[in-house]
């Protein structure tokens, strides 16, 4: 890939890897990043360089989304790995990580290596696969967790179900520790939530829905603690919700246990209320908390207690959404609402924009040991820049996910995203 | 009767005394007991290869086999041993006959004692068996098993073939590979081993490493290539199967691949390298035909060879105690 070599100039650089939020610009050649300068133009420029005026925007790394559900293989119609790594580019996500959940499960290299297969093929944004940490993600055996990383995984996890036998979790957090690999687990206690449509509370009981109490969440976080406590292994908790786990996960950090913690944009966005007249877009799993705990999570973000941020996109198509509450699908895409989501945040001057960006970029890569996500001389070109105050109003119909099941629909947010660029190509352009 | 090679005369007329009662576990050993049991069973390896390989140390003695497991290959090796000796031997397999039908083990010793036999060889699932069996009988019991703890004389046998092959125990590097958490010839190899002077190393899954293994004394690997890295011997442990599909291992071919002896991952150990097996061996799971069946790498028919002769001296050292007590 022989390209002309570009320059982004006169833009603000926010590189929380190196901690700059500042004016610079940005050289790119053979898709990784040549140089970087803290000042608005690099001087002199030869002759056959692009030049990319940004005009005051934003520059910073392509956002690392970790937990990404797609449709394929086996359910092509909610969505394709294309149509998700489209959405992802014009959110300015360039690094997804897909879950293991599809039918065939990944639990095995033929699958990791067919997704890898097919995101080479399809050439927009880097994706790479989850493997499953049990056969089937039945939580019962454990699956080829050495070949699948070595056929590129990059971590293990049974997505939205919870391995409720401990000596099975124990094994597979012991065995992957063998091999250097990362292992997520969702606190959620099966029995507790079993049949669950909503976080149990006054709202829900005024709607007549089944609810799961917020403490299943910490139920479940607190053996899984343990466990690590057990194995010495470290641990991806999958997206917490609660203040009451958030308090868990505190003391296990602050006891220096090997833990990290996620939580998605829709759980720092919305609340139980916005389920209002049985929304089923607002129907998640976990499901939207109260407003105490959507505070909680807010604020261990703000303190980078939860490192992470996910879109947990989820796609699920109208025939799945449009049903009773209790029966519709869980989930919510939010590839391309993700980054103009957590922009929210830095404009209500809740949480300074550099720390919201290191959630989505350089602490994700840096768990799963990815060159991307930092702004540094020969890292992979991925970079995405963004009007930080263009204000747009998200119509889900005219999301770019084949499902448009989103809870942002009808939000009126700031930020909007210019261009996207994986290693060194555009693959999206406003 | 046949004569006995002029080495093991030697070694038997030396006096030598055996002060045990029991032979229940490697820690109850010394140095000194190992080398002279190590001793005589390179006599006995002599006898072994002679035509007439029959002697009458234990005449008139009977040896009781009480297999609560099957096995084919130590149960046999001990009926060997006995009947080169001497001995009259009886198999007993209570899993397949009426003496255990609801029977405890107790129960079934103190019916067993009662026949008189003068050296009782147990081999049984629960590990300390051998143990509780030795204090309600009033003959000599050779623990060949006890579920995941002992099984001295594969050690025994195990150092002999390494003596033989290497000349010396002391300073070897040896590691242990595979299935060590439930591996009762691992526990006695490691205590055999290290009080012989030998470098234990663990090499396996962390799911197939006992917990806090490294307190042993021994060094912990869960990569196989560092863990036999210029190694003089590797032994390999048998994988149950059933342990390997997700339960302890994802599948056998990723066990193979990781874990699985072949001649790449062998090139990592020293030039002279040795392995062993204990056997029943897992082809393409634990090890490779390849390596198991080249004689200049391999000991495990050896290993076979020894057990005869280490169980011999097992039996000889234990009869002779015996005499001395009536």
């Amino acid at each position: 890939m022989s390209q002309r070599p570009q320059a982004f100039t006169n833009v603000r650089l926010v590189d929380p890897a190196s901690g700059y939020d500042g004016p610079g610009a940005l050289i790119v050649t053979e898709g990784v990043i040549a140089d970087v300068a803290k000042a608005k133009d690099l001087g002199k420029l030869s002759q056959d360089v692009e030049v990319i005026d940004g005009g005051g925007a934003l520059l910073c790394p392509g956002l690392v989304d970790i937990r990404v559900k797609t449709g394929e293989p086996g359910a092509e119609t909610k969505e394709t790995l294309k149509s998700a790594a489209l959405a992802a580019a014009a959110g300015g996500v360039t690094s997804i990580v897909v879950q293991p959940d599809t039918t065939p499960t990944i639990d095995e290299p033929s699958v990791v290596d067919f997704i890898l297969r097919r995101a080479r093929d399809i050439e927009l944004v880097n994706v790479y696969p989850a493997g499953a940490a049990t056969k089937g993600g039945k939580g019962e055996r454990m699956a080829e967790i050495g070949l699948m990383h070595e056929a590129g995984c990059l971590y293990v996890t049974d997505a939205d179900r919870p391995i409720v036998d401990s000596k099975v979790l124990r094994r597979v957090l012991s065995y992957a520790r063998g091999f250097g690999v990362l292992v997520a687990h969702r606190p959620a206690d099966p029995w507790l939530s079993h049949g669950a449509a909503a976080s149990e509370g006054e709202f829900a009981s005024r709607l007549g829905l089944p609810g799961v109490p917020a403490i299943a969440e910490k139920i479940m976080l607190e053996r899984d603690l343990a466990l690590v406590e057990l194995t010495g292994a470290p641990l991806l908790v999958d997206q917490l919700t609660t203040a009451a786990a958030i308090e868990s996960f505190a003391r296990a950090k602050d006891r220096g246990l090997p833990v990290t913690a996620t939580t998605s944009i829709n759980h720092l966005s919305f609340n139980e209320i916005d389920i209002g007249d049985y929304r089923t877009f607002c129907k998640l799993d976990p499901p939207l908390r109260g407003e105490d705990d959507r505070q909680a999570v807010i604020e261990a973000v703000a303190s980078g207690l939860i490192g992470v941020v996910v879109s947990a996109h989820a796609p699920a198509p109208a025939e799945d959404k449009r049903l009773p509450y209790d029966e519709a699908a869980a989930g919510a895409v939010g590839l391309q609402t993700l980054l103009s989501g957590l922009l929210a945040f830095h404009h209500e001057g809740r949480i300074p924009l550099i720390d919201l960006i290191r959630a989505v970029t350089s602490a994700p890569a840096d768990l799963l040991g990815l060159p991307a996500g930092r702004l540094a001389k020969g890292a992979p070109a991925d970079l995405v820049l963004v009007d930080l105050n263009a204000p747009l109003v998200i119509d889900a119909d005219k999301l770019i996910s084949k499902s448009k099941n989103s809870p942002f629909d009808g939000r009126r947010l700031q930020g909007r995203v210019l261009r996207t660029v994986v290693d060194g190509r555009t693959v999206f352009a406003a | 009767m046949s004569a006995a090679p002029p080495g093991l005369n030697e070694v038997l007329q030396r006096t030598f005394s055996f002060p045990k009662r029991h032979f229940l576990s490697a820690t109850d050993l010394n140095e000194v007991e190992v080398a002279d049991l190590l001793d005589l069973a390179d006599g006995f390896v002599a006898l072994n290869r002679q035509t007439a390989k029959k002697l009458d140390l234990l005449k008139g003695r009977t040896l009781m086999n009480l297999f609560f497991e099957n096995s084919t290959r130590t149960q046999s090796s001990f009926e060997l041993a006995g009947k080169r000796l001497g001995a009259d031997v009886v198999n007993m397999s209570p899993r397949s006959s009426s003496i255990s039908k609801g029977e405890t083990l107790i129960d079934t010793a103190v019916t067993l004692n009662a026949m008189q036999p003068d050296l009782l060889v147990i081999r049984h699932s629960s590990s300390g068996a051998a143990a509780l069996l030795s204090q309600k009988v009033g003959c000599c019991v050779i623990n060949a098993g006890d579920g995941q703890h002992e099984h001295p004389t594969q050690a025994l046998l195990d150092a002999l073939s390494m003596r033989r092959a290497f000349g010396r125990i002391a300073g070897l590097k040896v590691a242990i590979c595979g299935d060590v958490a439930h591996s009762r010839v691992a526990r006695s190899n490691v205590a055999l081993l290290q009080m012989l002077g030998a470098q234990v190393r663990l090499v396996g899954p962390p799911t197939l490493i006992p917990p806090q293994a490294d307190r042993w004394n021994v060094e912990v690997f869960h990569d196989l290539r560092e863990g036999i890295a210029g190694c003089d011997v590797v032994m390999m442990l048998r994988l149950q199967l059933e342990r390997m599909d997700g339960v302890m291992a994802p599948s056998q071919r990723e066990y193979f691949r990781f874990y699985g002896l072949d001649r790449e991952k062998l090139a990592f150990a020293a030039p002279h390298v040795k392995v062993m097996h204990p056997g029943p061996m897992n082809r393409g799971v634990e090890i490779d035909s390849d390596v198991a069946d080249d004689l200049s790498v391999s000991l495990i028919q050896d290993q076979v060879e020894m057990g005869v002769a280490a169980r011999m001296a097992v039996l000889t050292s234990l009869a002779a105690r015996l005499e001395n007590d009536r």
